[in-house]
């Protein structure tokens, strides 16, 4: 048993502050054990959202010393112990109260994406290595960190214009998979605003699942959009030969 | 709650170290790169060129540094490159600085307008690989050696050539080999070989394509790692042969 220092954001969007407390915790614990432990022994109140405490649901997203985080994911010991440990909500969502964020602006935008749409003659057989790009994007669980840390929402706060590393991954999958007939890239350029993103990787560095995002999913949408939209050998080749 | 104000952060890091040590080190490198290319000498040694001068070009109408007139491929390709984009918009731009700090900028547009050329980096990239063929030439050129050896001033005596190998060449291939890895990782050959297709069992070339693109993706992994190596050899490569050029250091001739 030790003792740790906490100072946990309470409050709402509205109005709030950050609250100090010190806890009991043992060898082993996680960050969402300490914020259980929390609220058993001193803050009943004390609202976060969570559910499989193994890195698979996606709930507890935070930001801890500052880093989003998934609060089940990051072990006590791997902080420093000997300071304060800051814990705080989702920066780029409107706060519902203290950890738990409002988070419905991402599925808005899930709906305005053409969903998987296999082609009429399409034969549903395929090898692994078509799916193996898409099966690294199938990986993910949704809890939203690469939306918190992505400065376009963060700080620039382009919502209504620009869609988010979490809908490229998404529509990366849906475009590169090889029976879709789906055509996303006007969209991805337009409403989804994939120009907005500059390349700075913080969403590939936060994925708990690893997910090479930048790499994988946004720079190959990228290089799609620029065949479609800006290269004119491309646009020139699509015209002569009639391809779309 | 939120402050995003330059270097706002609840980060506890020492997270300010990536973007001030890049800045440190890109700016090292122009103030090289400028100096290099805008002397006009000390390019050559014996059979070893500078990397920073090929291939080259001198025309009878032009007054400056021969560097100027290709340096605009090397730089223009990096430049655009996804790699350094992301490297100096966080050291230069700080846009921003770090992850999950506040950066300096207000307004953002992202690569949508004035940034729309990014676009634009795969014509760098046709050009840096043909650029890949004359430093191939040059890798060739700095295996031959004048029978007559080397003039004080740094020329090729005349006469007859023969194979040999210099500690300069060591250094040319290398910095060859570094400027492929670098070049063949690229994201837009990436896409160009397969990364545009989504079925790559359809057909056998899409499979001969998806065993390129997996090679190509092996190398982009390390693209970042390619990028910094190749930068920093280009850079001793070149001063290697002009130290050499101006007397102060002597090559060594293997065999």
């Amino acid at each position: 048993m030790r003792s740790i220092r906490l100072k946990i954001f309470r409050g709402t969007s509205n109005s709030g502050e950050f609250k100090e407390y010190t806890l009991e915790v043992e060898e082993g614990m996680v960050v969402l054990d300490a914020i259980h432990r929390l609220q058993a022994t001193q803050s009943p109140d004390l609202a976060c959202r969570w559910n499989c405490k193994a890195g698979k649901c996606g709930s507890c997203s935070a930001e801890i010393n500052g880093k989003p985080r998934l609060m089940c994911m990051t072990r006590l010991n791997d902080l420093p112990v000997n300071k304060t440990i800051t814990i705080a909500p989702l920066q780029t969502f409107p706060i519902m109260k203290d950890l738990a964020t409002d988070v419905s602006w991402n599925y808005q935008v899930n709906k305005k994406i053409t969903p998987f749409t296999p082609k009429s003659n399409a034969e549903w057989h395929w090898e692994q290595k078509d799916i193996d790009r898409i099966q690294e994007f199938r990986k993910c669980i949704e809890c939203f960190l690469c939306q918190d840390v992505c400065h376009v929402l963060r700080v620039h706060q382009k919502h209504s214009v620009y869609a988010g590393p979490r809908f490229f991954v998404r529509m990366a999958a849906l475009e590169m998979h090889p029976i879709d007939s789906a055509d996303r890239l006007p969209f991805l350029k337009t409403d989804a605003g994939l120009g907005y993103c500059n390349i700075t990787k913080c969403c590939t560095q936060v994925c708990p699942e690893s997910i090479a995002i930048t790499d994988n999913a946004i720079i190959p949408l990228k290089e799609r959009v620029v065949d479609r939209f800006y290269d004119p050998i491309f646009i020139l080749f699509r015209k002569l030969f009639k391809k779309k | 709650m939120s402050n995003n104000s330059l270097g706002a952060t609840a980060r506890r890091d020492l997270w300010w170290l990536e973007p001030a040590g890049t800045f440190a080190v890109l700016v090292l490198f122009i103030a090289y790169a400028a100096w290099v290319g805008l002397s006009g000498t000390h390019y050559e040694w014996g059979p070893y060129l500078s990397p920073f001068y090929s291939p080259l070009f001198k025309p009878t109408w032009w007054p400056f540094s021969p560097a100027i007139l290709v340096l605009i491929v090397p730089l223009g390709f990096r430049t655009t490159c996804y790699f350094y984009r992301r490297v100096y918009y966080r050291a230069f731009f700080m846009d921003p600085p770090a992850c999950a700090v506040g950066e300096a900028r207000k307004h953002y547009e992202g690569e949508t307008k004035l940034l729309v050329f990014q676009n634009f980096h795969r014509f760098f990239v046709y050009l840096a690989v043909v650029f890949l063929v004359f430093f191939v030439i040059d890798d060739i050129h700095a295996m031959m050696w004048p029978i007559n050896g080397i003039l004080p001033n740094g020329q090729m005596a005349p006469g007859p050539k023969t194979f040999g190998i210099g500690l300069g060449t060591i250094i040319m291939v290398l910095d060859l080999i570094f400027l492929s890895f670098y070049t063949f990782g690229c994201h837009f050959l990436r896409h160009l070989v397969g990364g545009s297709l989504d079925c790559f069992s359809c057909s056998k070339t899409k499979e001969t394509r998806h065993g390129i693109w997996k090679i190509i993706s092996k190398l982009n992994e390390h693209h970042m790692a390619w990028g910094w190596i190749s930068l920093g050899w280009v850079t001793f490569t070149d001063l290697y042969i002009r130290l050499c050029s101006m007397g102060i250091i002597h090559d060594v001739r293997i065999f």
